[in-house]
């Protein structure tokens, strides 16, 4: 990793790392220039979908290697993912091959402007052009206004951003387009050229701008997508050799969008379902693995009878509904329950250790997770425990006693915030386990029965009594 | 020494059971001797049939857990849970100086000196016990199964017992009446947590262990019986039943000449330790020495002490005449001391009176007209004829006939089961929830009717199949009944008779089994928190409302909001929504509750300054008329009238009623059509059409057309309803700006 200390070092010495530690960065920033940037912006649900097509070409003299991208402060703050990959051939042989991303530092950002360099796969010589494609994602971004609505009233939001792409290159030509959900536009910043139709907003194209151009926009627009945000889900997956992964999901789960204001009415919200209460939602949808058995799906208080589930060889889809349906600000919390075939999700590596293969993130589609844990259960007596995930995760371990464990059973914790579907990808804990340890708790509960009946026949053989 | 058909002959030196259980294990660990000998054989039927019962009557308390789910029932149950949650969170000392400020807002409730904490703690202690064996468990599954594995545990109380006073075939038969008959069952299935789970098992061990101790005249079942009784006083109110029908039958015995030492061990010793011990509970406290309902068991200990006394004079005495003359003085002069005491200490204050509770079960009709919030209780009701059939069913016949068989052959046991009987039958139709106390009595004199009738009958046709074979009975009836076989053979037909009477009997305990399995998994295994109905189709619909109101409370509300229901929702509210209400179950304080009775059936301007002065967020009100609910809050309606004009006389119930009669269509009275549960319940509830056919506002649970659906709310605004409609939230706004 090159990230920079935070201390206050002398620009020289500051300069002269960098010099060590980013032997490229240096070259780069200036001598690149992006042809052609092309932004669509999807605001149709609460988890903006930004695409990026950039064109560089590379002005200097050295190669380059990498491509930073920038962010303002506010962006950075919600920004859920970043991916990038380079593109190759035209149109329907587009090939994508993914390019490594990672956080970095640049010296002349403007205030608060974070930074991601994109690796390129061959370093780009004087002259040459290489195609981008960016996709990152921002949760939390929609601001609801006006801030509280009532029952029937639709959620409108605002959008900011800039119409100018921010980035360290010059750029030279540029446009943006944004999608919003409906055709109901309340009003939006005009920059220039800027025009609207239909349900896409169109700013630029602009020419030639310099680095760290910023062009503040506003769109105010009619959002009525589930704006459901998980604010905690705690997942645990408990790993049986004797045939079971077990995977209880706590969700704490919020409507974050436009609060609901004064009376709830059951008559409207039931005769009128079209409109009133537009915004809010009642049912979700998770998609779990499948050869899914054991489903269960309750609260502190009990069952939750609402709820379906479907399966076929490929997946199984439990679609349920929260006891009541949800208004902006209310909120619910559920444990929705699993099991799984142990054969499908645990392998043995050819060094004979054994490792999970499960999907991180969260199975409920179109939310946000706000901070998930991920809790890996393993077997009482499991050792040396590795967690290998795409990406960067607070780990920790753990003990957790369940049904007849002496010693406690490992677990590996993994804490993420700012989940997105996109984060759905696969990850492995690896652990060694004697499966000896498999026979303990049989062992145990014989011998404590055995031990019953040996304390059953000592006392009716003794003869406790004082008269003889 | 009075008479007794069983004196205190010594029992055989080893435990009966535990010489029958070496032999069992002798037979399985040498399995040379396969062939078992006859008392061997019967000892493993034995065993076997009890450990079958033990596991039935436990399964068959699932029914609830398998229709619906694993969940705590109905109102008190939702308390008692809360409360044992806290135990365990917070340990035994944070319980017991708990102070409550989510119930009964203003007032508080002290939670440690006001109940009975034996149900929680046996649950706390069931769970600390599994999650030291590293089970682990959720507090609230060992709470839904506390009262089925009581109940498995009393079956084997009821063998035990039924071998006390019959023998151990009556033993057996009573303990398979009682794992399945539903008057136990009612209060004690899968998720019914409440106080009567323990309280039956802890019951029925005091009077076992008593009466064992009576018999033997042994001071360490005499102890044990306190220490059972301790132990029922912990669980549950019912307890006064026991302090009052010991003494009473020790009284009858007295009268009946029966005095025995073994009596006056049996009683002291269960009554002084029973009493420093009961002591101990916050809530009962001084109530043994302080209480007129526990007075009779003082003064029966004193009226021992002169009995002992006499006893030892005349031992001394040789002249019957002087005797006679001593005998007067001094029981005229322990009566009159007595009644002085008595008199005394009530007049002064020092004893309290009778509890109106304890008045309304001497005189059923006290409660109607005294205490309002005690009558309306649908479970404090006189018990109809119908509910003892369903409850008790063959055992409502067998009960006289098992009478019978215990005057046939009297002996101390045998009286007290008659009493225990007979007093609770009385009590049981005074008030249907005492049907519950009376059950393990039913069960036990009507085993004692079957299991006489068929040893009686099995002697017969045996007795002319072959060679007559020595049963294992007790010599007394063995004689009586071969003495009557003798008789009896004479006659022709007789052993045919005695097998048809056999395959009656069976025929009748068979339909008893169908009965009481059907009346199980119908009518006592519903949470009543969920609600199932058949659809159109035959299909069952879950009306899960309740949940859904508290769970939304739980989520939706500023976790400080103090929420006004009826009384009959305060626990569930603050269990299942964690909200502060203002009135609950326990009903300690009649004049809040009247309060809010007041409130309900003001207008809405009046009910808004009553829900200021007492800082109501939310009112929150059950209403059944879009599913045809019948117990509703307008069902429950008049009595709310009723107890909030007991306390304010500016409720008058004839304002709601039109020519007496209770109605919530356009005939019904002004006031009923404007006050604030009426608004509050059908609040734009004339807007919804609810059955085919039938006008928009037609009410389901009433079957009529509402009488006011243009309901304007001005202090209160709908907050929430239920999918069902079943519960509505309001929420009361806040005063408006003066300026």
């Amino acid at each position: 990793m090159e990230e920079q200390p935070h201390f206050r070092v002398p620009l020289s010495l500051l300069l002269f790392l960098s010099l060590f530690l980013l032997p490229t960065s240096f070259s780069s920033t200036h001598d690149l220039q992006i042809l052609n940037a092309e932004r669509r912006i999807d605001l149709t649900s609460h988890i903006i979908k930004v695409y990026l097509t950039l064109k560089v070409e590379n002005l200097g003299t050295s190669p380059a290697s990498e491509v930073h991208l920038a962010f303002s402060p506010a962006e950075a703050e919600h920004l859920a993912i970043v991916k990038a990959a380079a593109t190759s051939g035209k149109r329907k042989k587009k090939t994508y091959i993914p390019l490594d991303v990672k956080s970095a530092e640049l010296p002349d950002g403007p205030n608060g402007t974070k930074f991601f360099t994109v690796t390129l796969l061959t370093s780009l010589n004087k002259g040459e052009t290489a195609t981008l494609e960016v996709l990152y994602i921002l949760t939390h971004s929609l601001e609801p206004f006006p801030v509280e609505i009532t029952q029937s009233e639709s959620q409108l939001v605002y959008f900011r951003d800039s119409a100018i792409l921010l980035s360290p290159y010059h750029v030279k030509e540029q446009t943006t387009f944004i999608k919003t959900p409906s055709t109901r536009v309340e009003s939006f910043t005009v920059v220039d050229p800027a025009k609207r139709a239909g349900t896409e907003l169109k700013y630029g194209p602009y020419e030639d701008q310099p680095p760290y151009s910023y062009s503040p926009v506003l769109v105010h627009f009619e959002n009525n997508n589930p704006f459901a945000v998980v604010e905690e889900l705690e997942r645990e997956i408990e790993i049986s050799h004797w045939g079971n992964v077990q995977v209880t999901e706590r969700y704490r789960l919020v409507h974050a969008g436009a609060r609901h204001k004064g009376a709830f009415s059951r008559v409207e919200y039931q005769t009128r379902p079209d409109a009133t209460g537009v915004s809010s939602f009642k049912h979700l949808l998770a998609k779990l693995p499948p050869k899914v058995h054991s489903v269960y799906y309750r609260d502190e208080i009990g069952n939750v009878s609402t709820s379906n589930l479907r399966t076929d060889y490929r997946k199984s889809e439990l679609e349920f509904q929260p006891r009541y349906p949800l208004f902006g600000g209310w909120k619910s919390t559920f444990v929705i329950g699993y099991g799984l075939p142990l054969q499908d999700f645990l392998f043995e590596s050819p060094d004979g250790r054994r490792y999970l293969n499960f999907t991180f993130g969260c199975p409920l589609t179109q939310t946000v997770v706000d901070k998930l844990i991920l809790k890996v259960v393993l077997p009482e007596g499991s050792k040396d425990p590795t967690a290998v995930i795409p990406f960067q995760v607070d780990q920790h371990l753990e003990i957790k006693y369940s049904y007849l464990d002496v010693i406690g059973r490992t677990v590996v914790v993994l804490e993420k915030s700012n989940v997105v579907p996109e984060h759905n990808v696969p990850f492995q804990v690896y652990y060694t386990f004697n499966p000896i340890f498999m026979l303990a708790e049989p062992l145990m509960l014989s011998i404590a029965i055995f031990l019953f009946f040996v304390a059953s026949v000592s006392y009716l053989h003794a003869d406790l009594s004082i008269r003889k | 020494m009075a008479a007794s058909s069983k004196p205190g002959s010594p029992r055989p030196p080893p435990s009966s059971s535990s010489s029958m259980a070496q032999d069992l294990f002798n037979n399985f660990s040498f399995s040379k001797t396969l062939k078992l000998k006859t008392k061997q054989q019967e000892l493993l039927i034995r065993v076997t049939v009890l450990t079958l019962i033990y596991i039935l009557a436990f399964i068959t308390r699932l029914f609830s857990v398998l229709r619906y789910e694993s969940m705590i029932h109905e109102f008190d149950p939702y308390f008692n849970y809360r409360t044992t949650l806290y135990l365990t969170k917070n340990g035994f000392a944070e319980f017991w100086n708990w102070f409550d400020s989510e119930s009964w807002y203003p007032l508080g409730r002290i939670i440690g000196g006001t109940l009975y904490p034996g149900l929680m703690l046996t649950a706390a202690a069931l769970y600390w016990v599994l999650r030291f064996l590293r089970f682990a468990v959720h507090i609230r599954e060992v709470c839904v199964l506390t009262a089925p594995f009581f109940a498995s545990n009393t079956t084997l109380v009821a063998y035990f017992f039924g071998k006390e006073i019959w023998d151990s075939g009556a033993g057996i038969v009573a303990a398979a009446l009682i794992a399945i008959c539903p008057g136990y069952i009612s209060r004690s299935v899968a998720g019914s947590y409440d106080n009567e789970g323990v309280a039956i098992f802890a019951l029925l061990l005091t009077f076992y262990l008593f009466v064992k101790a009576v018999n033997t005249g042994s001071l360490a079942w005499a102890l044990a019986s306190a220490f059972g009784y301790f132990y029922m006083v912990s669980a549950w109110g019912g307890y006064v039943f026991i302090i009052n029908l010991v003494p009473l039958y020790v009284l009858v015995l007295l009268v009946t000449g029966r005095y025995s030492l073994r009596l006056y061990v049996a009683y002291n010793c269960m009554y002084v330790v029973g009493m420093l011990l009961a002591m101990q509970i916050r809530f009962v406290g001084f109530q043994h020495v302080q209480s007129g309902e526990h007075m009779a068991a003082m003064g029966v200990f004193f009226l021992l002490q002169v009995f002992f006394f006499l006893d030892w004079v005349r031992h001394l005495l040789s002249d019957a005449k002087l005797f006679e003359a001593f005998l007067r003085i001094t029981v005229t002069g322990a009566v009159s001391v007595g009644a002085i005491a008595l008199g005394v200490g009530t007049a002064s204050g020092y004893i309290s009176p009778w509890t109106g509770r304890f008045y309304s079960l001497l005189d059923p009709t006290y409660a109607k007209d005294h205490i309002p919030i005690i009558a309306s209780v649908s479970e404090h009701q006189p018990t109809a004829w119908s509910s003892f059939m369903f409850d008790f069913h063959i055992l409502l016949i067998l009960f006289p006939a098992g009478l019978y068989f215990c005057f046939k052959r009297l002996s101390d046991a045998t009286i007290f089961i008659v009493m225990y009987g007979l007093t609770s039958m009385y009590f049981a139709g005074v008030m249907v929830r005492l049907i519950l106390v009376a059950t393990p009595a039913v069960c036990l004199i009507s085993a004692i009717a079957v299991s006489a009738t068929v040893k009686n009958l099995t002697r017969l046709v045996r007795s002319q199949s072959q060679a007559v074979q020595s049963g294992s009975s007790k010599g007394a009836s063995t004689a009586k009944s071969s003495s009557k076989g003798v008789i009896d053979n004479s006659q022709p037909f007789q052993r045919n008779g005695a097998i048809l009477l056999l395959l009656g009997a069976f025929y009748l305990l068979t339909r008893y089994a169908i009965h009481c399995t059907w009346v199980t998994s119908e009518a006592y295994s519903s949470p009543s928190i969920v609600l199932a109905a058949r659809g159109a189709h035959g299909n069952r619909v879950i009306f899960d409302d309740y949940r859904e109101a508290y769970f939304w409370l739980r989520q939706n509300t500023p976790p400080d909001a103090k929420v006004m229901s009826w009384w009959d929702y305060g626990y569930q509210i603050t269990a299942m929504g964690n909200r502060t209400v203002i009135v609950d179950n326990n009903t300690w304080n009649n004049t809040h509750i009247a309060t809010v009775g007041r409130a309900m059936s003001s207008y809405e301007d009046e009910a808004y300054e009553i829900m200021r002065s007492l800082d109501v967020d939310y009112v929150l009100v059950v209403f059944g008329g879009v599913t045809g609910y019948s117990s509703d809050d307008i069902n429950k309606f008049l009595w709310m009238v009723r107890i909030g004009g007991g306390v304010f006389p500016v409720i008058k119930e004839p304002d709601y009623l039109v020519n007496g009669e209770y109605r919530v269509d356009k005939g019904a009275a002004p006031k009923m059509l404007n006050c604030l549960m009426y608004k509050l319940s059908y609040y734009r509830f004339g807007e919804l059409t609810t059955e085919y056919g039938k006008p928009p506002g037609f009410d389901r649970a009433r079957g009529v057309e509402i009488g006011n659906k243009d309901i304007k709310l001005e202090y209160l605004e709908e907050a929430f309803t239920t999918q069902n409609w079943i519960v509505r939230i309001y929420k009361v706004k806040p005063p408006k700006n003066r300026w």
